[in-house]
């Protein structure tokens, strides 16, 4: 083989690699990313049972209780208007979540139409919120949901 | 006044960096001895700027140390209530004072080089600390105009606001210092590479005097990154050492490409091939660092890492990026054409198993790479989403399996030209430990596909890593070949880690009473007391639990929960008893309302293996460090006394004609 060849080999494997690479990953996001949902979303279009999503909201004020067991927790997340989903999350909560503050929940909807949470992420301190908190009460989330597309497939 | 003279020295380098890019640049165009004045000026230059960056550096650690809240960042950021050691760490756990750290790395790096760095031609050399001044030059403007870390207040505040009780932790010390080590100083394998690519000198002989300073970046690099995780590990509190954080992903992006990078150049420097690619990741591998530093700093992200959100800096650094990155890759485009052809090699050789490394590296740099951006590239389409592991897990694993296994064969090959034949014994046996390790982990429980695979490689890796030392004298061996075997061991050890927790790992929550005991794996552990305890500038409920492991001695821990006051802020203080075989992890909840505490609980076999593997890893790039430095220091002795030798002999001969 000449040294020209060799390194022209050399070039299509790299770039093969990489494309494939690339289009494997463009194909396992698509089907693994998990999407944010509001409350009317999730009661609108719901995800498929089990799949791995985020649902994004406040905690009903009242709706916080505890279970027998002592470690699950059991709440409603509210959006706009009056759609509400109940979630039960087992685990220690984080620091800062109480009734009435924005929550982000990780994990999937049940075929009972409750949420199951895996995690649960909360405002830490004022120079960390997720992100899809940033700031917002009640009307903006409202507004956010609005603007909110959900789902590329 | 002292962040008067801090801002001052700043200024001062900055200018000093356009001096450094100017000499530099013209001494490359002169050729002639009419630059001898120009070229004499730039090692001076860069070396000065360093110093300067350091005083600079200097001064903001003071003003931390005395906290004064006149500065307007340690207003914002510090309290004279905190232990001393945190006051000064906290100089880096903000916006401001890590770009000034970085800064300070980077010209440092670029001081080192000109005060050190003899081998490459003067010119390449010239070139070389140009492109490192025109770094410099684009972050000092970053700092000076839109992240002054030396800004005063109009009138000074009684106290200040404090730092982040997460990064009040011994971690925070040195975890950030010791990964801008690695992640900026990879600054020296860029401008290497322009530097060549300017003066089309891209040979083994580059290749010898850049390594060196990749693996140095690259231990660093490696380090902070297991001390990173570690950090999450345990003062997050979650259980977890991984989590795709975009943060976490900035800092593998380079370490990849300086893996990629390391091996590659080491083609370069003993057979003269890849001398395009060797190129191509300088530029990329320094690409990701900046890349990493606009994730992280412009607050598109939101991260525990991301301390600001400014869109003003965001875009400063973008178009930064944009200069360097695009401006690199311009000038590889134009010159890559005029790169000579390098020497050829069989596929079944050591080449092209480096080859093959290689692209497996990039291809996952690539997976991380578009996870992680993703998320930025639906949001612009009104789509909010999260990637996690379900796609960094599975997908990064189909590339990284067939790298570990040619990893397990490629140093056993020769150069050029290899057979596998002749390696068959030790691929049989490599093949025999993955397989009984497969069937073995198999029969052990219900392990899912990825862990076991892990499981396996680890094992086949472990011993594949010893074979090249195996029937050599083993004082001959050299320094750098015991490095590669550390290095590759470390790998094996870190990915038993991994793949033993995500197997093996127990977890158990629990609310319990007072008294009462609760079983996780081998532990039981018993709930003593819960007692309240007051620290320098928090107080914290702290239980006292008895875990004893099969029945044996109770060992006692304390988990905590921690209420900070300045700023109120509330952080899980986990407590881990490590015993040769894993580690035991509890966390302390909340008082559910019957009294009774909830308690999280983890028992991971092996996991300390993990950041070992890590350790082991940056020990490796230590050895071979220690190698290449030994030799290079050798060459040059023996440089120097022929050099004597032939001046004396000159002086023998010229005597007798007197």
């Amino acid at each position: 083989m000449k040294a020209k060849h060799q390194r022209l080999t050399l070039i299509v494997i790299a770039l093969v690699a990489l494309v494939a690479a690339g289009l494997l990953a463009a194909w396992a996001l698509r089907n693994q990313a998990s999407y944010f949902y509001l409350p009317e979303q999730m009661r609108a279009a719901p995800p498929a049972v089990g799949q791995a999503v985020r649902l994004g909201g406040m905690v009903a004020p009242g709706s916080l209780k505890t279970m027998a067991d002592g470690v699950t927790i059991a709440f409603t997340v509210t959006g706009k208007g009056d759609a509400a989903v109940p979630v039960r999350y087992s685990g220690i909560v984080p620091d800062l979540f109480k009734e009435g503050s924005g929550v982000v929940a990780e994990g999937s909807l049940q075929a009972d139409g409750s949420f199951r949470a895996d995690n649960l992420l909360a405002k830490h301190d004022e120079n960390y919120v997720p992100r899809e908190l940033e700031g917002m009460t009640q009307a903006q989330a409202a507004e956010v949901a609005e603007k909110t597309t959900v789902g590329l497939r | 006044m002292i962040a008067e003279i801090g801002l001052a020295a700043l200024w001062l380098a900055a200018a000093l960096s356009v001096l450094q890019m100017l000499c530099g640049a013209l001494s490359v165009r002169a050729r002639g001895a009419g630059g001898a004045v120009l070229t004499n000026l730039t090692r001076p230059a860069a070396v000065l700027q360093g110093a300067l960056a350091a005083v600079a550096f200097a001064m903001l650690l003071w003003v931390f140390a005395i906290t004064d809240l006149s500065v307007k960042l340690v207003a914002a950021n510090s309290h004279a209530a905190k232990p001393m050691i945190f006051k000064l760490a906290g100089a880096w756990g903000n916006h401001e004072g890590s770009m000034l750290l970085w800064v300070t790395v980077l010209s440092g790096a670029g001081a080192l080089i000109a005060a050190v760095e003899r081998r490459l031609p003067e010119r390449t050399m010239q070139a070389t600390l140009a492109a490192q001044g025109f770094v410099a030059l684009g972050f000092y403007a970053f700092l000076i105009f839109s992240s002054n870390p030396f800004e005063r207040l109009p009138t000074p505040v009684a106290e200040g606001m404090g730092l982040n009780p997460l990064l009040q932790d011994i971690g925070l010390a040195f975890h950030p210092p010791t990964l801008y080590l690695g992640y900026v100083g990879l600054s020296v394998a860029f401008s290497f590479a322009v530097g060549a690519l300017v003066t089309r000198q891209v040979t083994p002989e580059f290749a010898r005097a850049m390594r060196p300073w990749v693996l140095g970046a690259w231990v660093f690099l490696t380090l902070g990154i297991t001390a990173g995780s570690y950090w999450a590990y345990y003062e997050l509190g979650w259980g977890g050492w991984w989590f795709w954080d975009p943060v976490e992903n900035a800092s593998l992006m380079p370490w990849l490409a300086a893996t990629a990078l390391l091996h590659s150049a080491s083609v370069l420097a003993s057979r003269d091939a890849l001398r395009a690619w060797t190129i191509m990741l300088g530029v990329v591998a320094f690409s990701m660092s900046m890349v990493g530093t606009f994730l992280v700093r412009s607050g598109i992200l939101t991260s525990v890492h991301a301390f600001a959100v400014d869109p003003e800096r965001g875009s400063f650094i973008l178009a930064l990026l944009a200069i360097y990155i695009g401006g690199a890759l311009a000038l590889f485009a134009v010159r890559a054409g005029t790169v000579a052809e390098g020497e050829r090699f069989a596929v079944t050789s050591r080449e092209g198993a480096l080859v093959f490394n290689n692209v497996m590296l990039s291809a996952i740099l690539a997976i991380v790479l578009l996870g992680t951006l993703y998320p930025l590239l639906t949001e612009a389409f009104d789509v909010r989403v999260s990637v996690g592991p379900p796609y960094f897990n599975p997908v990064g694993a189909i590339f990284f399996v067939p790298m570990l296994l040619v990893m397990a064969v490629g140093p056993l090959l020769r150069w050029r030209r290899d057979s596998l034949a002749r390696v068959g014994r030790e691929m049989a046996l490599v093949g025999a430990i993955v397989l009984a390790a497969l069937i073995l982990a198999s029969i052990l429980g219900e392990v899912p596909l990825l862990p076991l695979i892990g499981l396996a490689l680890a094992g086949g890796l472990a011993v594949a890593s010893l074979l090249p030392v195996r029937g050599r004298s083993l004082q001959r061996v050299p320094m750098a070949t015991w490095g590669m075997v550390a290095a590759h061991f470390g790998v094996a050890v870190a990915l038993f880690g991994m793949a033993s927790e995500s197997a093996f790992s127990k977890e158990r929550l629990a609310a319990v009473a007072m008294g009462q005991s609760v079983a996780v794996g081998p532990w039981s552990i018993r709930l003593e007391r819960v007692e309240p305890v007051a620290g320098p500038n928090w107080t914290a409920l702290r239980a006292t639990l008895l875990a004893s492991y099969r029945g044996g001695e109770p060992i006692e821990l304390a988990p905590a929960a921690r209420d900070f006051w300045s700023p109120p802020q509330q952080t899980t203080e986990s407590a881990l008893a490590t015993r040769w075989n894993g580690q035991l992890y509890t966390v302390i909840g909340e008082q559910a309302d019957d009294g009774r505490w909830q308690l999280r609980l983890w028992w991971k076999p092996f996991v300390p293996l993990i950041w070992l593997g890590g350790g082991i890893i940056a020990l490796g790039g230590v050895l071979a460090l220690i190698g290449r430095v030994r030799t290079d220091l050798r060459r040059r002795s023996v440089l120097r006394r022929s050099a004597t030798r032939r001046s004396d002999r000159a002086a023998l001969t010229a005597e007798p004609a007197e």
